[in-house]
């Protein structure tokens, strides 16, 4: 499953998180919402978290596996 | 870098609020294009799109200019200020509306108006 590739990829990429799912929007395994909450968030601009997560997923948004994404971040509470 | 790079970055550069989509805003192809387009419309933005469905070339030179992999890509200013998942969550909070306000000045509403940039053409202005 596409989902279980992502979950692992960004598992391994924020290995502190404190919330981290893969919903298959479509159930067609292409289409994904992603939600990730980690301490890592604080004081980083919006970009810059989006960019962290794209950076983790870089690999199934090359090859096609990910025809669409929609990402929250999300700072974990302190 | 190849003519196209430097017409996109052109249009980065100069226009206020630049919009690459899926279509346009008057036919949007995408439901993230249109988020993003729903976005800026509702924060009073003007916006220039450009339609990078005609050649994926577009798509390719747009991301290698600024390291964002995916479209739709809103940059006000010059500066990337995301996709539509940011586009509409600075919307939500009115944030989006504080940004533009920051890099166009307090009155960028006035002459908010859509147009579209075909960056193919060789002379886009």
């Amino acid at each position: 499953m596409a989902s279980d590739r992502l979950q692992s990829l960004l598992r391994a990429a924020f290995p502190e998180a404190e919330e981290l799912t893969v919903e298959d929007r479509t159930g067609g395994g292409d289409h994904f919402q992603v939600t990730v909450r980690s301490k890592r968030f604080a004081d980083m601009p919006l970009l810059e978290q989006h960019r962290t997560v794209y950076d983790a997923l870089s690999e199934p948004l090359r090859d096609g596996t990910i025809h669409e994404l929609r990402i929250k971040t999300r700072e974990a509470n302190a | 870098m190849s003519e196209l790079s430097d017409r996109i970055k052109d249009v980065i550069e100069r226009e206020p609020v630049a919009l690459f989509m899926k279509g346009t805003p008057q036919f949007v192809m995408c439901g993230n294009s249109d988020r993003a387009l729903r976005a800026l419309r509702q924060a009073g933005a003007p916006v220039t799109a450009v339609d990078i469905l005609p050649d994926p070339a577009i798509r390719q030179e747009l991301s290698a200019l600024s390291g964002w992999p995916t479209i739709p890509q809103v940059f006000v200013g010059g500066e990337l200020v995301g996709g539509a998942d940011i586009a509409q969550e600075l919307s939500e909070s009115g944030e989006l509306e504080r940004v533009l306000e920051a890099k166009l000045g307090a009155a960028y509403r006035d002459d908010a108006e859509e147009r579209v940039v075909d960056v193919l053409a060789p002379t886009h202005r």
